[in-house]
């Protein structure tokens, strides 16, 4: 890897450009009825990098990832994919929403396709693979979750960490960009968490972007290269996992976390 | 009890009257079928378009749908039938009754369809524009599948309960099951016929009642 890294470097420069971050966000706002809850947001994620989202209920955060693949429609803001606009009028979202993984609290798995199935129905109606390539990626990615074994079964036939990581295959077979968690774990028994975690370090160590909203500290602190916390609709402080967890600038930060603490 | 039978069970009417009846049979079956047919499709595909939500069009949809699942279909078939000639439209009473049997099925089934879009959770619509499909891929591959599911019991029972209502045929002429009986019946001024009719109407319905018993189990998703 090392050795290889000058090269990269080369090729950039003779590009003449450095590449954009995988995502922006500027001046995000969004409101429901007469409640902002997204009071002007602002973050970069550069590429490879792991940014967790902390925050407590009603924060925004959960909006906040929803209006980066736009299924909430932000009011006001800017925000890029690799330099690409997502918002503006002549966005070909379905496209943009290809390179964009998302992981749901719920998985939202399709209960009358099977988990293979699940996993190629995009590759199938959005990339229009043939059903032979469709199937060798899918089975690649549910290979990836540890799930190949289980190409066939229903959803639910699945316990509900199988759930999720097959919900994960689903976003890694299209080759996202990056991906968006909302709360993967929250609604799994304390047991299956740990395997989903699993399956996020793994991708973390194979460099895909992740910009995560979560409540598992412990998987902050040993995965995640920034940690952000939100309050009101608003970022209230970023830094490292250490920064964050040991020496919390801000009060409400630090009460956040002590409620937390011995959790984890 | 042999006035009964000879009433009901009149060997010599029975024989005499039974090829009309079977020729009812088979207009009974073609109406059913077509009515079947194009009514649930014509209410799914108005389900459909309720779905993407353009208000003219849902308003439009909806109030077809209340007028005709409130009316009596007697008094519509009555309507059409004794009212378009006075306006110079002519129609056999066989169209008539295919039309009219086919827009109240198609209000009951767009109303059921309906339901069911509506019952499939957001998080379905919302895994699947993630992913990059569109609004009409997902209705058909993800949202629609699973509507069916949910939706063919009550379909089923009402593309019954709208097919046993050919019988109302009989009112302006049309020569079902129950039209050819109650000729036959007031010919022979026996009830024999009808109890035929009776019989017929049975071996009609009762596999198709078993038929949407087993179309249940069949869309049943596995493991669930």
């Amino acid at each position: 890897m090392v050795i290889h890294q000058p090269a990269t470097e080369m090729t950039q420069a003779a590009q003449g450009a450095v590449a954009p971050p995988t995502l922006t966000v500027r001046g995000l706002r969004k409101s429901f009825g007469a409640e902002e809850v997204l009071k002007g947001i602002d973050l970069t994620i550069a590429r490879s990098e792991l940014v967790f989202v902390l925050g407590p209920s009603g924060s925004g955060k959960s909006t906040m990832l929803r209006c980066c693949n736009r299924l909430e429609e932000p009011d006001a803001g800017e925000i890029t994919l690799e330099g690409d606009p997502v918002t503006g009028p002549k966005v070909d979202l379905n496209r943009l929403r290809l390179r964009m993984g998302m992981v749901f609290q719920a998985f939202n798995l399709y209960p009358h396709l099977s988990a293979l199935s699940n996993v190629t129905l995009a590759l199938r109606k959005v990339r229009r693979l043939p059903r032979a390539k469709a199937e060798a990626l899918g089975l690649a990615a549910l290979d990836r979750v540890g799930l190949k074994a289980k190409a066939g079964s229903y959803p639910a036939q699945l316990s509900g960490g199988q759930q999720q990581r097959v919900a994960i295959a689903r976003a890694l077979a299209l080759e996202p960009s990056v991906m968006l968690f909302d709360e993967p774990t929250s609604a799994l028994d304390p047991e299956l968490v740990g395997d989903v975690l699993a399956v996020m370090q793994d991708m973390k160590a194979q460099g895909m972007t992740m910009l995560v909203v979560s409540h598992e500290m412990k998987f902050a602190r040993d995965a995640a290269d920034r940690v952000i916390f939100m309050d009101a609709g608003r970022i209230v402080e970023e830094g490292s996992p250490e920064q964050i967890f040991e020496a919390p600038q801000h009060e409400r930060t630090e009460t956040f976390l002590a409620r937390f603490s011995g959790r984890g | 009890m042999e006035a009964f039978l000879d009433t009901f069970f009149n060997g010599a009417v029975l024989a005499r009257y039974a090829p009309s009846i079977l020729q009812g049979v088979w207009v009974t079956v073609l109406l059913s079928v077509l009515i079947v047919i194009s009514g649930i499709a014509g209410g799914s595909a108005l389900a459909c378009l309720r779905a993407y939500r353009i208000r003219l069009l849902s308003v439009l949809i909806v109030i077809y749908a209340d007028i005709f699942r409130a009316l009596p279909p007697l008094v519509l078939i009555l309507l059409v039938f004794f009212g378009l000639p006075n306006i110079g439209i002519l129609l056999s009473s066989f169209t008539v009754l295919y039309l009219i049997l086919t827009l109240v099925l198609a209000a009951f089934a767009e109303e059921i369809v309906w339901a069911g879009i509506t019952a499939v959770p957001k998080g379905q619509w919302e895994a699947s524009r993630s992913t990059g499909l569109g609004f009409t891929q997902t209705l058909i591959w993800v949202v629609l599948p699973q509507a069916v599911r949910i939706v063919i019991p009550p379909l089923t029972n009402r593309a019954i309960a709208i097919t046993k209502m050919t019988a109302l045929g009989m009112v302006i002429g049309v020569p079902d099951i129950l039209g050819q009986a109650t000729t036959a019946q007031s010919f022979s001024a026996n009830a024999s016929p009808l109890m035929l009719a009776a019989i017929a109407y049975v071996f009609l319905f009762l596999p198709l009642v078993i038929f949407s018993r087993w179309l249940e189990t069949r869309f049943a998703a596995p493991g669930v």
